[in-house]
């Protein structure tokens, strides 16, 4: 216990964090601190590219092995199955409606990869490894959630398609492309393709992803203060107990595989968090009458900042218990 | 200056929604319009703005046509068909032109 509660100082201490708690802060007391959509965005690309690539080196070093095709269907079902729980609660804990349920659902099977990408810079900073297909897994599970969300609306009686433009936005999104992409050519040019771009890719990246959770934080504040009044305390509670949930599924998955016990930690950050990009853009598409308001409010302004703060140092501690890593 | 009768049509509709909004106008025999961004507004869904957007699918356009009187009908089918159920206004203005061969 003293274990979890060291690493979760430390993580709250860390320039990341703080860096996010001061951009929350900022939009808080309604500064006029701004990061530019083109730096943001900017910003997004060299974190997806450098993720990637350096989970495709990891690949090239260590060579794949049984597990990854194991890790890949297992992210595959449990984004499509989380809905389902997330649904579940949110009929016991909250009253909204079986519309706005499942769009929120839809939202806790996929996953954030901002969460997942300072996961990552916090396993790093303890020397824990962890396998570096993670970064595939994270892209096979932002889609499936999409789909089971959808098919608890239609469940419902009202008859809901998948058109074909939509599922080739959702699968071709630009972050799943770069992820992926920068895998593939991390994988393809390996140690020596990192050699060359190191300095670029690498000594930077906390830096980068401190100025963009500075962002994350002024984006995570303005929402919360333009939703005000949107959660009850019901929903509020859902944010929060979803992704420890989420998380056991994770771990539970996870030690069936013999992940190691980076890779546990990863599974379970991906099981708890909850997309805030793409899965809100295809809702709004395939169902325009929920209301976003509600599932960017829990998504961004509840859960997101949970797992930052409290959710990754305690997977990581219940990860390192569970595995003896 | 010899000036020409047409119609303004200005829909304001969600940025995720752009895309299929103008394949659908152009559909319509529409041949061409403008895009402008939206910095942020109020409305029946709450206030919202730009900044407060984690991505650009979550903001807002107005999409912007200047078309002949008589083409108005089937581009506001086609344009319906896509806005209905979404967050979104559309409002029609009579304009003049002074090259109405462009329209």
């Amino acid at each position: 216990m003293a274990d979890i509660f060291d690493l979760a100082a430390t993580n709250l201490l860390s320039p990341v964090i703080l860096s996010f708690v001061l951009g929350l802060l900022a939009a808080l007391g309604r500064s006029d601190l701004t990061v530019p959509e083109a730096a943001a965005k900017a910003m997004s690309i060299y974190l997806l590219f450098a993720i990637g690539f350096k989970g495709g080196v990891a690949v090239a070093a260590n060579g794949l092995d049984a597990t990854l095709v194991a890790t890949l269907v297992a992210g595959l079902v449990l984004s499509t199955v989380l809905p389902f729980i997330a649904f579940g609660m949110l009929r016991v804990l909250t009253s909204l409606s079986r519309v706005d349920a499942a769009a929120v659902a839809g939202h806790y099977g996929s996953i954030s990869i901002v969460t997942f990408v300072a996961a990552t810079s916090v396993l790093e900073g303890r020397g824990i490894s962890s396998e570096g297909y993670m970064v595939a897994v994270a892209a096979v599970m932002e889609a499936p959630a999409i789909l089971s969300a959808l098919w608890l609306v239609s469940a419902g009686g009202s008859g809901r398609r998948m058109d074909g433009e939509l599922m080739r936005e959702i699968m071709l999104n630009g972050s799943i492309v770069l992820l992926v992409g920068a895998f593939f050519i991390g994988m393809i040019t390996g140690a020596d393709g990192l050699a060359k771009i190191s300095s670029f890719i690498v000594a930077p990246f906390t830096g980068v992803l401190c100025l963009f959770l500075l962002d994350m934080g002024l984006v995570a504040g303005r929402g919360l203060r333009e939703a005000r009044g949107v959660l009850n305390f019901g929903a509020v509670a859902f944010g929060v107990l979803m992704p420890l949930a989420g998380s056991v599924l994770g771990l539970i998955t996870a030690l069936l595989i013999g992940l190691s016990p980076g890779g546990v930690a990863l599974l379970m950050v991906l099981s708890a968090s909850a997309s805030y990009i793409a899965v809100p853009a295809a809702m709004r598409v395939a169902l325009p009458e929920a209301n976003p308001s509600v599932y960017l409010t829990l998504s961004l302004g509840v859960t997101f900042p949970f797992n930052l703060t409290i959710g990754i140092p305690l997977y990581v501690a219940v990860s390192q218990a569970m595995t003896g890593g | 200056m010899k000036t020409h009768k047409a119609k303004r049509v200005v829909i304001t509709i969600e940025a995720i929604m752009q895309k299929r909004l103008t394949n659908a106008l152009e559909t319509s025999g529409v041949t061409g319009y403008s895009i402008l961004p939206v910095l942020g507004g109020s409305g029946r869904s709450g206030a919202w703005s730009r900044d407060g957007q984690i991505s650009r699918a979550n903001g807002m356009v107005q999409v912007i046509c200047i078309i002949k009187p008589e083409r108005l009908d089937g581009l506001l089918d086609a344009a319906f068909d896509v806005v209905d159920k979404h967050i979104g206004v559309v409002t029609i203005s009579d304009v003049e032109v002074v090259r109405a061969e462009r329209f």
